[in-house]
């Protein structure tokens, strides 16, 4: 482009030209190089051209072919630039010539008009003249009309006013309110303004004495009340518009209904109150086999809690919620109602609305409706409160649910009000408190049955027949009742823990009617989520559990330490309880709560391991303590014949002593005993001469080398090496410990501490002669019987082995006696 | 931090009774006493060289009888009284008397040790601990830090106070307490407490725990059922003066506050046969020594219920010499009741374990079967306890 014909000098616009290229980001050097080759002087297009410079330029550079060649082409273009020009002079003159034309014809044209012009003017002037001369001549007749109009207005309003006051008052004979206010209305400003004329004022004070007159029967009639909800809501726009302030008239409204409604409340509330006068209490007696008989219900199991009907309520609850619900609610809906459609519906549609009625209406509306709920819900829940029997849910979680529903249509009718919420509240709280008495229900049962348990423990053993006669109904009046009276350990096993199996099922049973799907409260996220989770499975089935073990533990540490008031027995029922519950029970009512709460864990809840693990706990130490228990009966005979007995002078033994035949027997008695519950666990093969083994004072091997190691040293020595040698002989044995949940274990467990006691004693004293013989044939007799109950009969030798030789080591006169002897005067028994 | 291993000393005989020499504070040294029907009866005097772990034995004859008690007078370290059975026209009668060791035993038997295990020297009879009013003691307290003037024996249901007189060689008593209830009640063991000026003896008889005021011999305070079955020994906290630790056949050690008899302040159910014996530490109060017919012996760290609940917070004068540079920088949480270790050196039923008067990391238990072990409180807790 810079190499086009430019125009000479033209440089603003050469500028503005560069500040563009600038402006697209083309370079300095570009235009550099424009500048440059612009101001060559040789450029035969450029503005600086000098011929001068170009000629000699050309003469110094090129060759004579090359000049002529120049010349040619120079000659070329300066011909073809000659010939344009010719052509565009042409042109322009032609455009001249028909230019000229044009405005001639024109010119001729426009004279033409001209003339027509001046005739319209004309014309224009004479018509201009003709209708000042008309209108000049109807301006006064104009006037007079007007005049004529305004005057006949103002005689009608007059006429009007003057009427106004006998229009009124037969208005008010009719009793055409609505017309008598209508007319008053359009009269009242004029009046009004009009006041100082005497002749006004007469009118106006004669419309007022009308117009008071009606408000007066307005009111009375609003007063009367009974007047149809269309006469009263027409009878209240009329005293709205008779500016009669709105804020009485809903005060006045509200009261009116308030009396009615605290009739309502009343008669609940003496419901709620036991009756005072001996009549009332006559008739309430009277009342009350149905009310009881309406409690009872064939779920019901647990008859001491249920069969009490609360003392102070007369009618049962789902009738007094019914009767809430039907008088109470239902006329308050209705009033409600009929007091939106009058103070807010009405004032909103009117010029009433800018008053600010609806708003102050609606307040007083909202205070009022509060203030009544409270007080009916106070009283629901006083009613609710004094529903302590467990005996039928249905009643409650119905009477609830229909509490619940019939707040609903307030719901409807007041979009915003508290008092819907504040009515789930209640049901939520009931539900809690439900649970809550059906924990500690439960909780009771436990320990009634356990009593039972205890009591058919302590009964004397009956026959057969006699217990299936007599024991039946006597003994376990409570969860047994019905039945035979289980006369066994694994019977009183099984059927206490069917009967707590049963109870838990029945108020699970009972606390689902709260979740049932009829029940319209049922949908509330509380009574999905957190009712079945926290509330049933936690609260109520969880810490039922673990209130079991909670107990079961207690026995062990309360029991005292000589033995207690818990009969054995029950230590060992109790502890096979808790290891089926670790076992299967737990998981299972679990399970069955779960599946029947679809409970939703949104929360932690206690693992079925933990508990599992808090159960088996609790069997291990009830079974240890019944270990401890028995072990410390047997060991107690034991001591006292030790210990009371003087061992050096001692006669001859001729027989085994009686409380050796009372150990033996015991024992046995205890092996039938734990047999019933557990199962017989794992023993070491026996040897086959178990029963007959020898013992011979100084035989007991283990004993001489004992004290054959200590006989050496008498020094210091190396110490790993002795404790080694020992460790190689014998296994340490725990007295005390815990036992597995097996027969054998357990016996093995008491017999261990009766002869770990009878080793103490013996070793505390001194024997003669006889005295070690007595005690020789002691533990044969002991070893006779007592190596069957044991899981290693090793045990059993071992501590056997110990007595005799301690005795022999605390002997004056150590001679044992013969082996033959010994076994004759045992079999002889 | 290796601990030394247990040192093991076997006796000949079975043994029960072991004590420290409480007037030796120099030397690491227990007494023990055996108990044979058909051999003279032995006194083993125990040194242990505490640098070289090696035991140094005398034995003294002890002819009168079988030993079941032994105490160690707190002045004179010649002198000891022992509870003994005697038998005569066989009849079993149990005894109580003063002893004096010869005194040129120790000379003569480090001189010369294969001798005197074959010629032992006998003790020196000073005087009897009983008149015919009152036999069967069950054992003798000499006054805790006393002038080795006072000594209570507990015969069946008497406590009687003697006042020794005359080098010891004679003896009178000065009053004495019966216990009054049905049945034949009888003390089983009894503590005579350092605390209140030595005014106070404690005793066990069955499973209760009786206090009595020496001053007026008279009951002060009575724990029934303090343990579910006989209560075998007692030890009075040397630092908090109503503390008293207990034991017995319900396998449990119980601390008590006296001033509360309905509760124990704390118990422990670690052994798994009858404990036979609890003992303080004489200097810091937190280490319970337990001996138990299990063939154990327990050492408990108490904490909670010691004197220094927070570590170390008695001033250091309180505590034996050598402790002075303790440091006081413990941190102030209170610290965990724990079991510091289990020693199971013993095969047969350990019936008495003490520590030592003299090094107050060490002690010594003794087992039925004759053997005594001598352990230390492990490293790192004397350590922990110290700094």
């Amino acid at each position: 482009s810079s190499n086009g014909p430019l125009p000479p000098s033209d440089g603003t616009k050469r500028r503005v030209h560069g500040m563009l290229k600038m402006y697209y980001g083309m370079n300095e050097e570009g235009k550099a190089a424009e500048m440059a080759k612009s101001l060559d002087p040789c450029d035969i297009n450029g503005p600086h051209f000098d011929h001068e410079v170009f000629l000699n330029k050309l003469r110094r550079e090129c060759s004579l072919a090359e000049l002529m060649d120049q010349e040619t082409c120079m000659v070329k273009q300066i011909r073809s630039l000659d010939s344009d020009m010719q052509t565009l002079v042409y042109e322009n003159y032609n455009k001249f010539i028909s230019a000229t034309d044009t405005i001639r014809k024109m010119k001729n044209d426009f004279k033409k008009m001209e003339d027509e012009m001046d005739g319209l003017s004309a014309n224009m002037a004479a018509i201009t003249e003709f209708s000042a001369c008309i209108s000049g001549t109807l301006q006064d007749q104009h006037a007079q009309i007007t005049k004529l109009s305004g005057v006949h207005t103002l005689l009608r309003k007059l006429q009007f006013l003057f009427e106004l006051p006998a229009r009124l008052n037969k208005c008010l004979e009719m009793q055409a309110y609505a017309q008598a206010v209508r007319s008053h209305r359009r009269a009242r400003c004029v009046l009004q303004q009009y006041s100082h004329l005497p002749s006004f004022k007469g009118i106006q004070d004669d419309c007022h004495a009308i117009m008071d007159k009606l408000a007066q029967e307005l009111r009375q009639k609003f007063r009367d009340g009974g007047s149809s909800a269309k006469d009263l809501s027409e009878c209240v726009e009329l005293l709205l518009q008779l500016d009669e302030p709105a804020e009485e008239l809903c005060d006045k409204f509200l009261s009116h209904a308030r009396s009615r409604l605290e009739s309502d409340l009343q008669g609940l509330e003496a419901e709620i109150r036991p009756y005072p006068s001996p009549s009332a209490v006559k008739d309430a007696s009277a009342h009350r086999p149905v009310s009881a008989a309406a409690a009872g219900s064939p779920t019901d199991n647990a008859p001491k809690t249920s069969a009490i009907p609360s003392p102070t309520s007369n009618t049962d609850i789902l009738e007094f919620i019914d009767r809430g619900c039907n008088e109470f609610v239902s006329s308050l809906c209705l009033v409600i109602t009929s007091y939106q459609e009058l103070f807010i519906n009405h004032a909103q549609t009117g010029e009433l609305a800018s008053r600010n009625i609806p708003q102050m209406a609606s307040g007083k509306l909202n205070a009022f409706v509060d203030d009544l709920a409270a007080r009916y819900f106070s009283l629901v829940e006083q009613r609710i409160q004094e529903e302590k029997g467990v005996g039928d849910n249905s009643l409650l979680v119905r009477a609830l649910d229909r509490f619940h529903r019939r707040l609903q249509a307030i719901t409807k009718l007041l979009p915003g009000s508290a008092v819907p919420n504040q009515g789930t509240e209640i049901v939520m709280r009931a539900a809690k408190e439900r649970v809550k008495q059906y924990l500690s229900a439960l909780q009771s049962f436990y320990m009634d049955s356990l009593r039972d348990v205890r009591q058919a423990l302590a009964a004397p053993r009956l026959s057969v027949a006699a217990a299936s006669v007599a024991g039946g109904g006597a003994l376990l009046g409570g969860p047994a009742s019905g039945r035979d009276a289980p006369n066994s350990l694994p019977e009183l096993l099984s059927s206490l823990s069917a009967s707590i199996l049963n109870q838990i099922k029945s108020v699970l049973a009972s606390v689902h009617l709260f979740t049932a799907k009829d029940i319209a409260f049922s949908n509330k996220p509380y009574f999905k989520g957190e009712f079945c989770s926290q509330g049933v499975r936690e609260s109520l089935v969880v810490s039922f559990i673990k209130f079991v073990c909670q107990s079961s533990r207690q026995f062990c540490d309360s029991a005292g330490e000589k033995g207690g008031s818990t009969p054995p027995a029950l230590l060992l029922l109790l502890s096979r309880l808790c290891l089926d519950y670790e076992t299967s029970t737990i998981s299972y009512i679990l399970t069955l709560t779960d599946e029947q709460f679809l409970v939703q864990h949104h929360s932690p809840v206690t693992p079925v391991t933990s508990l599992c693990a808090e159960a088996r706990e609790a069997a291990q130490k009830l079974l240890n303590h019944y270990v401890k228990v028995q072990g410390l009966i047997i060991s107690q005979m034991l001591r006292k014949s030790v210990e009371t007995r003087d061992w050096v002078n001692t006669i001859e033994p001729r027989n085994v002593r009686a409380v050796m035949k009372r150990v033996v027997e015991d024992t046995t008695s205890i092996d039938v005993q734990v047999g019933l519950l557990y199962e017989e666990g794992v023993r070491k093969a026996h040897s086959s001469d178990s029963s007959k083994r020898t013992f011979s004072v100084y035989s007991s091997s283990r004993q001489q080398t004992r004290y054959a190691t200590s006989y050496t040293p008498s020094a210091p020595m190396d110490t790993n090496l002795l404790s080694n040698i020992h460790k190689l002989f014998s296994e340490r044995i725990d007295i005390f410990s815990s036992v597995e949940f097996n027969k054998v274990s357990v016996i093995t467990g008491i017999i261990k501490i009766s002869l770990k006691t009878f080793l103490e004693c013996v070793r505390l004293r001194t024997f003669g002669r006889f005295g070690l013989q007595q005690i020789q044939v002691d533990c044969h007799y002991l070893q006779m019987y007592l190596w069957r109950f044991v899981s290693d009969e090793n045990l059993v030798h071992f501590l056997l082995d110990e007595i005799v030789g301690s005795s022999a080591h605390r002997c004056l006169d150590p001679a044992p006696m013969e082996q033959s002897v010994i076994e004759v005067i045992c079999e002889r028994g | 931090m290796e601990d030394d291993a247990p040192v093991i000393y076997g006796l000949e005989f079975q043994a029960r009774a072991l004590t420290a020499q409480t007037a030796e504070t120099d030397a690491i040294r227990f007494l023990v006493g055996t108990q044979s029907l058909k051999f003279d009866n032995q006194i083993h005097i125990i040194d242990f060289d505490d640098e070289n772990n090696i035991i140094n034995k005398n034995v003294l004859l002890h002819q009168a009888g079988e030993i079941w008690h032994i105490g160690a007078s707190p002045a004179d370290k010649a002198v000891l009284t022992t509870c003994y059975n005697k038998t005569s026209d066989s009849r079993v009668v149990s005894c109580a008397a003063v002893w004096r060791m010869p005194s040129d035993w120790e000379t003569g038997s480090q001189e010369s040790p294969d001798d005197s295990a074959h010629n032992p020297q006998t003790l020196e009879l000073l005087c009897h601990l009983d008149d015919s009013a009152h036999r069967n003691a069950a054992c003798v307290l000499w006054e805790p830090m006393g002038d080795g003037k006072r000594v209570i024996s507990l015969a069946d249901n008497h406590a009687l106070l003697w006042d020794l007189q005359e080098s010891s060689t004679q003896a009178t008593v000065s009053s004495s307490a019966t216990l009054e209830g049905k049945g034949q009640l009888k003390f089983t063991s009894g503590k005579w407490s350092p605390h209140h000026n030595c005014s106070q003896l404690a005793t066990a008889n069955d499973t209760a725990i009786r206090g009595w005021d020496l001053r007026t011999m008279s009951q002060i305070y009575c724990i029934e059922n303090a343990h579910g079955q006989l209560v075998r020994d007692l030890d009075f906290n040397p630092n908090r003066q109503y503390y008293l630790a207990s034991c017995g056949d319900d396998c449990k050690v119980k601390f008590w506050d006296v001033r509360n008899v309905h509760e124990p302040v704390k118990t422990l159910e670690e052994h798994s046969h009858w404990v036979w014996s609890v003992r303080y530490n004489h200097s810091h109060d937190q280490l319970v020594l337990t001996a138990s017919s299990d063939s154990r012996l327990i050492l408990s760290n108490m904490v909670s219920i010691s004197s220094e609940p927070f570590g170390h917070l008695v001033d250091d004068d309180e505590l034996s010499e050598g402790e002075d540079n303790n440091q006081e920088d413990k941190g102030q949480e209170p610290l965990q009741d724990s079991v510091v270790s289990t020693y199971e050196e013993h095969e047969d039923s350990v019936y008495a374990a003490e520590w030592s008067s003299a090094d107050p990391w060490l002690f010594a238990s003794l087992s039925y079967d004759g053997r005594l072990v001598i352990n230390r409180v492990p490293r790192a807790l004397k350590y922990h306890i110290l700094l």
